[in-house]
Order: structure tokens, then sequence, then C-alpha cells
């Protein structure tokens, strides 16, 4: 599964980061979303699929 | 086709049932008519929706606009306190203009900027608490700890001097409540919007690295977008949002863990338990409910209805937050229910941005407390406590506890 990441959309709200601080983190600068793992797996992948839940606005997806 | 509209006769804004329930007519409307018209105080009517999934899919379409200053927006005081003219904040504002104006302070909200502040939260409400145990008993932990927190944090951050907390801590209190007149709530916004003006004009000659308001004012110079009125509206929109929403969370949050020992024992065993406690305290007494408003720009088709333009919306985050659809059980406070999918802080583009300074707050003030006041007790019962039933933020006046 890949780990897709709109910074377009994020809103920063960092529900992801509370989420699985260890696939995301958020810019110093902005704020927005940044991706540390492209491919989770396991419990990662399940806290991810929680994470898309989350997040307010549709800014994070998986596919394949 | 014809759309059978549902048109009810509750009038807008609603009284809670209790301090723990929402309105009762909240459940009715959900179950007979989720998407429905209501009537408000100014004679208009707006559609209330109590659906946890139609509050959601509201809230992230661009199509309902955020912008309290177009006369169509539903309105939940009556009598307008900022003029025409006036500077838009972040809360008003739409795409494309709110997604520039919101990156622009994101950055220093994010979670890891949050953590940096932890030590210096848990000094503040260790000083707090140092203070209560030397003092006499009862102590009004809204006085003592509830309000205190959230202002220091919020004023330390911003650059705002502390000792002019009871000015503005005033001000907002007539700002929020129904029952102040319009010429008072006017007085009081202008009061506190000269007092940020001239503030930021000291800050504008020698700004700062150290606080929130120099770093916006040294980054918008950089980039050639600084606009002075455009930080006054910010730094109020901060000020008032970071601490009347906090400061009534950590007084509701505790005489709810003090009604349900079982759910406070689970707590105190665990210092783990406190931040998804915090979450289910926060949905399960959702203070900022009809805040969540937006007018139509279009018309919008939703669960059944065509919502047309420029009629009003209420997204009823307590009604959603209480939906069975979404939460089992939904009216029971359950510290380990794990759902984080409640909208108490909003949804979509307008989501809190002040959530992780927030839940900071509550985890290090319910722990802090807890543990340092174990034996903490209400000095009277639920029914007698002063809670804000005219507020359009829901919380409390007093607390009066003892040990
Ligand atoms: C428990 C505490 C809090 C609650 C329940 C809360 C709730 C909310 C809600 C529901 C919204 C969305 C309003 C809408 O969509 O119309 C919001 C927005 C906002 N909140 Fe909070 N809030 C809290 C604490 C804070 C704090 C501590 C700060 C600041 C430090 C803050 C700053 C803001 C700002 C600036 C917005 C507007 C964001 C935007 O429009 O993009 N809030 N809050
Ligand atoms: S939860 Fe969504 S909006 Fe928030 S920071 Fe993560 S990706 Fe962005």
């Amino acid at each position: 599964m890949k780990l897709i990441a709109d910074v377009g959309r994020c809103v920063g709200a960092g529900q992801c980061v509370l989420t699985e601080p260890d696939v995301f983190d958020q810019s110093e600068d902005d704020g927005t979303v940044v991706v540390l793992v492209d491919e989770p797996e396991g419990d990662q992948l399940e806290h991810v699929r929680e994470a898309v839940r989350v997040c307010p606005s549709q800014a994070i997806s998986l596919s394949g | 086709m014809t759309e059978a509209v549902q048109i009810r006769p509750e009038q807008f804004p609603l009284t809670r049932e209790c301090p723990f329930s929402p309105p009762k007519e909240y459940r009715d409307l959900r179950e007979e008519a989720p998407i429905a018209r209501v009537n408000l105080l100014d004679g208009k009517w707006a559609w209330a929706l109590t659906r946890h999934e139609d509050v959601r899919t509201m809230l992230s379409d661009p199509r309902f606009s955020a912008d309290r200053s177009n006369p169509d927006f539903p309105q939940m005081v009556m009598g307008r306190v900022q003029d025409d003219d006036a500077e838009k904040s972040l809360i008003s504002m739409d795409a494309p203009e709110h997604g520039p104006a919101r990156r622009a302070v994101l950055g220093e909200f994010t979670v890891r900027r949050m953590e940096a502040l932890r030590p210096r939260i848990q000094e503040i409400v260790d000083e707090r608490i140092d203070a209560m145990l030397a003092g006499p008993r009862p102590v009004d932990l809204v006085r003592e700890l509830s309000l205190p927190v959230p202002s220091l944090v919020i004023c330390e951050l911003l650059g705002v001097p502390y000792s002019d907390h009871e000015f503005f801590q005033a001000h907002t209190a007539t700002m929020v409540s129904r029952q102040s007149s319009v010429p008072d709530r006017r007085a009081a916004f202008q009061a506190v919007q000269t007092y940020l003006g001239d503030l930021i004009l000291l800050k504008e000659k020698d700004p700062s690295e150290d606080d929130l308001l120099g770093r916006q004012i040294i980054k918008g110079r950089e980039e050639g977008t600084y606009r002075h009125r455009a930080l006054v509206a910010m730094a109020f929109l901060l000020l008032l949002a970071g601490h009347e929403t906090t400061a009534n969370m950590i007084s509701l949050s505790t005489v709810a863990l003090l009604e349900n020992p079982d759910q406070l024992a689970l707590v105190k065993a665990d210092p783990a338990r406190t931040l998804p406690a915090v979450e289910e305290l926060l949905r399960y007494f959702t203070i900022v409910d009809t805040v969540t408003a937006r007018v139509a720009t279009e018309d919008v088709p939703l669960g059944g209805v065509t919502i047309r333009a420029g009629e009003g919306v209420l997204g009823l985050g307590f009604a959603a937050n209480r939906d069975p659809e979404a939460f089992a059980d939904p009216d029971d406070l359950d510290i380990e229910r794990g759902a984080r999918h409640h909208v108490a802080f909003g949804f979509g583009p307008h989501q809190c941005l002040g959530q992780n300074l927030a839940r900071m707050e509550l985890q290090i003030v319910i722990d802090t407390l807890f543990r340092r006041i174990p034996d903490l007790a209400l000095a009277e019962p639920v029914g007698k406590l002063a809670f804000k039933d005219e507020a359009a933020i829901y919380g409390m006046y007093s607390l009066p506890v003892t040990w």
C-alpha cells in the first residue's frame, strides 16, 4: 500500500502526527504534512488507516 | 421530484438538558428530521444538521462559506458587534484567502512545536496547584486553575503581558455571553481591539523572535505580506479562542471525572490513559457547538434536500458527537472508547488551529491535578454549580472544590 499526501489539501491539524508519529511529520515552515514512510506495513499501516479516517481535509490516502 | 422539507418549531440556540447532555431536541431532530429547517433568534431560519456524517460532509464542502460578516450567516446572538469593514480573521475566511492565512501561522502550532512547550506548561500548572495547596479551602477551581493556565500559556506564546489578563478576560466573557447587551459587546470588542492594536504597534518598532506576534511581524516583512490590521485580527482570535475554550474544558472535565469515579480511577491508575480520556471528554461535552455554522454560496444537495445559495446551515457538533451511528452508546462517558473521529474541534479546513495546544494543556492539568490532590472533591453538589447555559462556548462560571 502506497501512502499519498496531498499537501495542497492539508490544513495542518496534525491529527496524522498524533496518530502515527513514525510515519507522519509536519513541516517546520507551514505546518503541512510530511510523509516519512511511503509504504507503511503492519501496525504502522493500521495506524495510517486511522489517520486517514481522522484527517479533517482528506489530505492523505492509501492506494494499491 | 418533490422534496419533503421538514419544518420544525425548534428555536436556536437551545439549552443543554443538563451539563452532561445535549438539548433534548437534538435526539428528536436526528431521528425524525436530520436535516431540518429550524428557527433562529432573529426571526430567520437555518438548516440544522444533527448526523455525524452530514456535519462532516458540510464542514468539508467549500460551497459552504464561513464568512460571519455575510448577512445570511446564521446568527446565534442578536446584533452585530463588528463593523462591516472590520478585518476578517481566519475563522471567517474562505478559499482562496483562508489557506495562505492559515499556513502563515500553522508552523507555530505543529505537534512538535506544542511538545516543546510542555515543560513550561507543566511548570505553570505546578505553580497554580502550589498556590491552591497553600491557600484556604474550598477553592474556586475556575479562578485558581482553569482560567489562569490557558491564559498564561496563550499570553506567553503570543507575547501579551499577562498582567493585563483581568482586562481582556472580563471583556471576553462579555463578548461570548448571550446575555450581554449589544452596546456592551461592541464596547468590549472595541476595547480589546484597541489594546491589541497598541500592543502590536509597539512590537512593530522592535519585533522579537521570542514571541509569536514578533515572529509574525518579522516573517511577514521578509515575505512582503505584513499587514498590521491582519495581525491584530489574528491576535484577537488567538487570544479569545485560546483561553475561553480550554478553561471551560478544564472545569467540565474535572466535574465529569469526579462524578464518574470508575472513570477517574482508570485515569489515576495509568497516565497513558489521560490523553484518550481528554479526547473522550472533548466529544462528551462538545463545548463549541453552534459556532460550526456556515452559509451556502451555491445550491448544494445534501441528504435528500437542496440547500439553496444564501441559506444558513448549523453543523451541530454536539448532536454529531452523540450520533449512535458514529459512536456506540454515545451518551456514556467511556475514556477507553478510543474514538477520535469526533468533531469537537470542527472538521474541514477550519478545524481548530489550537487543538494540539488544547490537548496538551488538558492532559497536563488533569494528570497533575489528580496526582497532586488525589482526594479532590466537589465542595457543592453538581446541581448547585454555575454552568454557562447562555454562552456561545459552554462551560462553568465557578467550580468550588476541596480536598
Ligand atoms: C478545548 C479547547 C478548544 C475547542 C473545543 C476548540 C474548538 C474549535 C472549533 C470547533 C473550531 C472550528 C470553528 C468553525 O469551524 O467554524 C475552532 C477553530 C479555531 N480554534 Fe479552537 N478550540 C479550542 C482551543 C483552541 C486554542 C487553545 C486555540 C489557540 C491557541 C484555538 C484557536 C482556534 C483558531 C485560530 C480557530 C480558527 C481556525 C480556522 O478558521 O482556520 N482553539 N476551535
Ligand atoms: S491530519 Fe490531514 S490535515 Fe492534518 S496535518 Fe495530517 S494530513 Fe494535514
